[in-house]
């Protein structure tokens, strides 16, 4: 099904939205004197995979970043399961954060040049206190489930090609159990098969785990296999 | 690619050695291991005098001749550049963790917190070091600490910009976002993602900063600020021997000059082939 309401986007968001879900609430952005976000809303309920899709500058990214509690909208607010946060990034306790997860575009800027794959990997629990011996377990088995062999593990992300790094990111992503994953482009970069095995990986976290999804993209093949329900961003 | 298709500065760095690297290791590597191994190679009573042999010319004696108290000049010098070179180091040392700590505070905490320091900054900035430097240093007693308290407190702003300005263009990357979402705390991000990103360029502005600060120590001692006068540094020796150059003998504040030229030209060619090789574009070309 597509919904395209110019200006409020999501018929299916605030107002008439059940209170389980992820949802922005008349969001707006600007950076510096351009608005790219114009009061936005937003919903993704647990299980179900948005889709979202506009045209280049219409605040896509914007968007997910605001939902993934990274930028503070100038107006308008994120509520979780009907919980409205008051900020974002350390603002936030890192119970919340983790709550929900991002799939990068470039998994070659969204990864540390510095650490191995399975840090990586293991790098959010590692981060949130867990046992060096059980994220290195964690780790290794969502990389397995990712698709990466244990050899790619010991690799730096030069050593990598986009794909075997994406599948990391994948992991990482999906390494705390969020209850929400928004996929930002996350398969743009990436060729056909490591494409239908992430999709593959997120459909079945989904089903497994009741998570919301989000997924942003411009190939409409994939969006219409993929989106259960498709929302147009316009142009702010 | 064949090495003719690529720039001639990455040609350059691509070689093991260059003529001018090599140079610089050789001096550099000759000089310190001289100043080091001075006291053991040739004890020096920094006190004693002998005013039967003063101002001799370089002779295979005293291979950079003798002063106005008859003291060996070439002994001296090596035991005023362990004075400078300490000096440079350790100040070098103290101004990059002056001003790390200032560009870390600044480039992560942000806001607020990062004006209020960079005004600060940019108010230090704007005095003439040299003379804030004489002002510290008249504040203190004479002594080593002194001299290198002076150089710490005023040659920390270009670390704290450094630190600051790569925090600043690190902490929005996606790499850092991702950490953030993933649960990791202010220090956490700091620590583990942005300050080892860091460090190589702090290291290396330390290193570019070790050649300023000895020629500071050299200036504040040459102005009678430094080092007490019977104690040998390079200032004070350039100090001593500028009376003896209008006697004709030269080489009681050339050599030590000499000495000091070499040591830090040597230490800037190096750093500066380091900086290069961590220029991203030459990296990149040299697929390092």
């Amino acid at each position: 099904m597509t919904i395209t309401v110019p200006g409020a986007t999501d018929t299916a968001a605030p107002g008439g939205a059940p209170a389980g879900g992820l949802a922005a609430h008349q969001v707006s952005v600007a950076y510096g004197g351009q608005r790219v976000l114009d009061r936005v809303d937003l919903h993704i309920a647990p299980g179900e995979t948005v889709g979202l899709r506009g045209p280049s500058g219409s605040g896509k990214s914007t968007l997910a970043r605001v939902l993934a509690l990274l930028h503070a909208p100038d107006s308008g607010h994120v509520t979780i399961d009907g919980q409205p946060l008051g900020g974002v990034r350390h603002r936030l306790p890192a119970a919340l954060r983790t709550r929900v997860a991002v799939l990068f575009q470039s998994p070659r800027a969204a990864t540390d040049p510095r650490l191995s794959l399975a840090d990586i990997v293991a790098e959010p629990l590692r981060a949130t206190g867990t046992p060096r011996e059980q994220a290195a377990a964690r780790a290794a088995e969502l990389a397995d489930l990712a698709g990466l062999t244990p050899d790619l593990l010991t690799r730096r992300p030069h050593a990598v090609s986009d794909g075997q790094l994406q599948r990391a990111c994948l992991a990482r992503a999906l390494v705390h159990r969020p209850d929400y994953l928004l996929c930002d482009e996350a398969t743009a970069m990436l060729d056909a098969s490591t494409q239908a095995h992430v999709a593959a990986v997120i459909g079945d976290y989904q089903r497994r785990q009741g998570a919301g999804v989000l997924v942003i993209t411009h190939d409409p093949a994939l969006m219409a296999r993929w989106a259960t329900r498709v929302v147009d961003l316009p142009t702010a | 690619m064949t090495d003719l298709a690529l720039p001639a500065r990455v040609r350059r760095l691509r070689r093991p050695g260059s003529v001018g690297t090599t140079v610089a290791v050789v001096v550099l590597a000759g000089v310190v291991a001289a100043a080091l191994l001075a006291p053991i190679l040739w004890p020096l009573d920094q006190s004693a005098v002998d005013l039967s042999r003063t101002r001799l010319a370089p002779s295979p004696e005293h291979l950079a001749g003798t002063d106005d108290l008859g003291r060996d000049v070439a002994v001296r010098s090596l035991y005023g550049l362990r004075v400078s070179l300490l000096v440079g180091a350790v100040a070098a040392l103290v101004a990059a963790v002056i001003g790390g700590l200032v560009g870390a505070v600044a480039g992560s905490v942000g806001g607020w917190v990062d004006r209020a320091l960079m005004r600060v900054v940019d108010t230090v900035a704007a005095l003439p070091h040299l003379l804030l430097g004489i002002f510290i240093v008249a504040m203190l007693r004479p002594s080593l600490g002194a001299v290198i308290a002076s150089i710490a407190l005023t040659h920390w702003l270009s670390t704290a910009r450094i630190v600051r300005s790569e925090l600043l263009s690190l902490r929005n990357r996606p790499f850092v976002d991702a950490a953030i979402s993933g649960g990791a705390g202010r220090v956490r991000v700091l620590t583990r993602h942005l300050l080892p990103h860091v460090l190589p360029r702090l290291a290396l502005a330390t290193t570019l900063m070790v050649p300023h600060a000895v020629w500071h120590e050299t200036a504040l001692s040459f102005l009678g600020l430094g080092l007490p006068p019977h104690l040998a540094s390079i200032g004070n020796m350039i100090n001593d021997g500028q009376r003896s150059l209008l006697t004709g003998a030269w080489w009681a504040s050339i050599v030590p000059g000499l000495l000091l030229v070499a040591a830090t030209l040597a230490l800037a060619v190096l750093t500066g082939r380091w900086r290069d090789r961590l220029d991203p574009r030459v990296r990149a070309e040299l697929h390092l």
